[in-house]
């Protein structure tokens, strides 16, 4: 078994995307994302065979590419997409992790689910509606998520004749619209998915158009940021502690990096027990079995296991961060959380409170706010959050939690509210302040909504 | 740091990850969470590639301890002798705990009964569900992937399975960030799926990286095949070939490993890790669809099975 490392090195040096797509029911979402996955050659003839077969015995004249990405029986028997479910295509440049996010049914979940993950989210508009209602919806939720870079694809633009400033202004609302609410990077290309303009081949409809394609803006966006401007988390998940002849002593703090990066010799801060201590050594996941590698300096994501100068009581929900840069512990948590349980969240509700690798009780204590994405009015007390809902909370804790602002870190500030009864999972959190935070509008004050 | 963390990819900061290191490093997480979690984990370990790789994973995350899971392997009774030879050898090697659920024993004992047409792999579902209720085990790691069939594309990495391992599409966990949730109540498990997003090359272009070793029969060698269904079956005691089919010796190999009444082999001139991974980057077909009978009998095979508590 030998491998050649040249030939290694061209198929697994590439880096991996995560993105996700929004799109309501007629903007050619499925379209899109089914000429993605064929043209970049990731339909292969049996997949496409079986739709073809299934088109047929459903009495369609050609093959229906949405049998491609809609998995479950009653998706097909329904025509609808029940779920997210998750694409992988690869190009020579780069591997993608899509999370193709139904627009119908239970649509503000499905997206918070798709983006959480999401370092680019593709947001569709039917070239000839321009900015609609579900499209504020989708910026503001990429907004709320902290998607680093958001694409606006400008779709169906064979209907519009191609027309540079019916895109032009599209493109500007949107921006505008998005920029206000803190979308970092935002660029619109105008495509058709359906004629396959822009989407992997350049347009030769709209010359006018000197920005890249769909797939080449995937394959080229930055996936990682400025370590140096983030505050390094190190959530421990798991104390490894082998107690082997070979290792009596080994003592180490297996986790994956939230934010930022740590180095050997660095004076550390225990969460929230506020002890310190120095990293002494860093064990990454080597290459091959058995053994791990030991480094000077490991990033986010990496998973890897610090050991300590000093032997201080550690255990699984402990945040490691640097003396000069840990976080404010507290039992008061104040978030914007999209509810995504079927069951509503209520005012004096006992939950269970997930964040990083810590669980602990919680109460909630209000809810201040319920917001309407439509046109982003806010309704002050709610009194309950029901499936879909966005609104702000605030949340007392068992035990104290070193919680980022999720504007600072999307890991180390983000939690999930879990009912501890079933386990089911109640709410997606981000903590600290948002656009959701603004002071209370009266809804139908502003008839137009956020019209720019 | 010798793992390949840079890319040459210029616009990318030098501390992006490769592809390789980043499906990795979130494996190992899974792997971790499971183990900080939960009261009694397991690997269902088949001796395939996938399950090879989950446990190549583990003894990483875990390293320089033992890895604290047990592992299940549901026989079938109709295995590659190399396969089953490849499993107790790591099985020793890594001084791991093996239980088995053998299919054979539930049809001896009359809890099963033989399929007509000889498949045992949708008969697997009783002794899994059975072997994990008996071991109590509260978390279950597969090798299955999203990119295998369009039902696992809706799979989460963490899903809840009731006291009869039924999977309910419509009534999953939503799956936000890396915050998995595995609460469950007692009688209940979670499946847990660390390589949900790999890829089949992916897979492979790891199991080259870090050198693993594999079976023989995912290599190319001459074997005893007939045709059935479109797909070539190694000859044997389970049950081919029948009189009207004739065995011929082929150049093969296998791209995944089963059940030998429903897994096909692909012709193949692929000896070396190289050649597999051209060979299935060049494939226009999935590697179901090349090589699994069972999921060719319905449009939802695969969902019906999971359903029923398949992994």
């Amino acid at each position: 078994m030998s491998t050649s490392t040249e030939q290694f090195a061209d198929v697994s040096a590439t880096t991996l995307l995560r993105f996700a797509t929004a799109g309501s029911v007629d903007d050619g979402k499925s379209t899109l994302v089914g000429r993605l996955l064929h043209d970049s050659k990731s339909v292969l003839t049996d997949q496409l065979e079986a739709v073809e077969a299934a088109s047929i015995q459903r009495g369609q004249d050609a093959p229906d590419l949405a049998l491609l990405t809609d998995g479950l029986r009653a998706e097909r028997e329904q025509g609808i997409t029940i779920d997210v479910a998750y694409r992988y295509f690869a190009t020579a440049r780069r591997r993608f992790i899509l999370a193709d996010t139904p627009g119908h049914v239970q649509y503000t979940r499905n997206m918070v689910t798709g983006a959480s993950t999401a370092e680019l989210a593709v947001v569709l508009v039917d070239a000839r509606n321009g900015v609609v209602e579900q499209t504020r919806r989708h910026a503001a939720v990429a907004a709320l998520l902290r998607v680093p870079h958001v694409v606006l694809a400008v779709n169906k633009m064979d209907l519009v004749d191609y027309a540079e400033p019916v895109f032009a202004a599209i493109a500007e609302e949107f921006t505008t619209y998005a920029s206000e609410l803190g979308v970092p990077e935002i660029t619109a290309i105008p495509i058709s998915a359906l004629a396959g303009d822009n989407v992997v081949e350049p347009s030769a409809n709209m010359d006018w158009y000197g920005g890249p394609t769909v797939l080449e803006h995937l394959e080229t966006v930055p996936v990682s940021h400025d370590l140096t401007a983030c505050h390094a988390r190190f959530p421990v998940q798991y104390v490894i502690r082998p107690q082997t002849a070979e290792h009596p002593d080994y003592r180490g703090y297996a986790g994956q990096i939230a934010a930022g990066a740590f180095r050997v010799g660095e004076e550390i801060t225990v969460l929230p027990s506020g002890r310190t201590s120095t990293i002494t050594a860093i064990d990454a996941l080597g290459t091959g079995l058995g053994s791990n590698t030991a480094v000077d300096i490991a990033w986010a994501p990496q998973s890897v296991t610090i050991r300590l100068a000093d032997d201080i009581d550690i255990s699984r929900g402990d945040l490691l961060a640097p003396s000069g840069d840990a976080p404010a512990t507290s039992q008061d948590v104040e978030a914007t959380v999209c509810h995504v349980a079927d069951q509503p969240l209520t005012v004096g509700q006992r939950v269970l409170l997930k964040h990083t690798t810590r669980t602990v009780k919680a109460i909630v204590k209000e809810i201040p706010s319920r917001l309407t994405l439509d046109d982003l009015s806010q309704h002050p007390n709610p009194g309950q959050l029901v499936a879909n809902d966005i609104g702000r909370v605030r949340v007392r804790t068992a035990e104290p939690l070193a919680l980022d602002a999720y504007a600072d870190s999307r890991r180390t500030g983000s939690f999930l509210l879990i009912d501890p009864a079933d386990g089911t999972t109640l709410a997606a959190g981000m903590a600290g302040e948002s656009f959701a935070t603004a002071k209370a509008v009266v809804a139908g004050d502003d008839e137009d909504g956020w019209d720019f | 740091m010798t793992t390949v963390a840079h890319t040459h990819d210029t616009i990318d900061s030098p501390f992006a990850l490769s592809h390789l290191d980043s499906l990795e490093s979130e494996a190992v997480h899974i792997f971790r969470e499971v183990a900080g979690e939960f009261e009694r984990p397991v690997i269902l370990f088949s001796g395939g590639k996938d399950s090879i790789v989950m446990l190549h994973l583990a003894l990483k995350a875990f390293a320089p301890a033992a890895i604290p899971f047990t592992l299940l392997h549901v026989d079938t009774g109709h295995n590659f002798p190399e396969v089953i030879e490849y499993r107790d050898r790591v099985v020793a090697e890594h001084g791991l705990r093996l239980y088995v659920a053998s299919v054979q024993e539930y049809i001896d004992a009359g809890k099963l009964r033989e399929r007509p047409d000889g498949t045992r792999n949708p008969l697997q579902t009783v002794p899994l569900t059975e072997a994990i209720q008996q071991h109590r085990f509260d978390a279950v790691f597969g090798g299955g992937r999203r990119d295998e069939e369009k039902a696992r594309a809706k799979e989460r990495v963490f899903s809840l399975r009731d006291e009869f391992s039924q999977w309910d599409p419509r009534r999953q966990r939503p799956e936000l960030w890396q915050l998995y949730n595995g609460r469950h109540a007692p009688g209940e498990h979670v499946r847990v799926f660390p390589l949900s997003n790999w890829t089949e090359l992916d897979v492979w272009q790891y199991i080259a990286r870090e050198g693993i070793e594999l079976p023989e029969i995912y290599f190319a060698h001459e074997r005893e095949v007939f045709a059935r269904n479109g797909m070539w079956l190694t000859a044997g005691e389970w049950g081919g070939p029948k009189e009207s089919e004739t065995v011929e010796k082929r150049l093969i190999r296998y791209r995944t490993v089963g059940d030998m009444s429903c897994t096909g082999a692909v012709d193949s001139d692929a000896t070396t890790l190289d050649a597999v991974i051209a060979e299935i980057a060049a494939s226009r077909l999935t590697e179901r669809g090349a090589t699994r009978a069972d999921d060719k009998m319905s449009e939802a095979a695969m969902e019906d099975r999971k359903r029923e508590g398949y992994f």
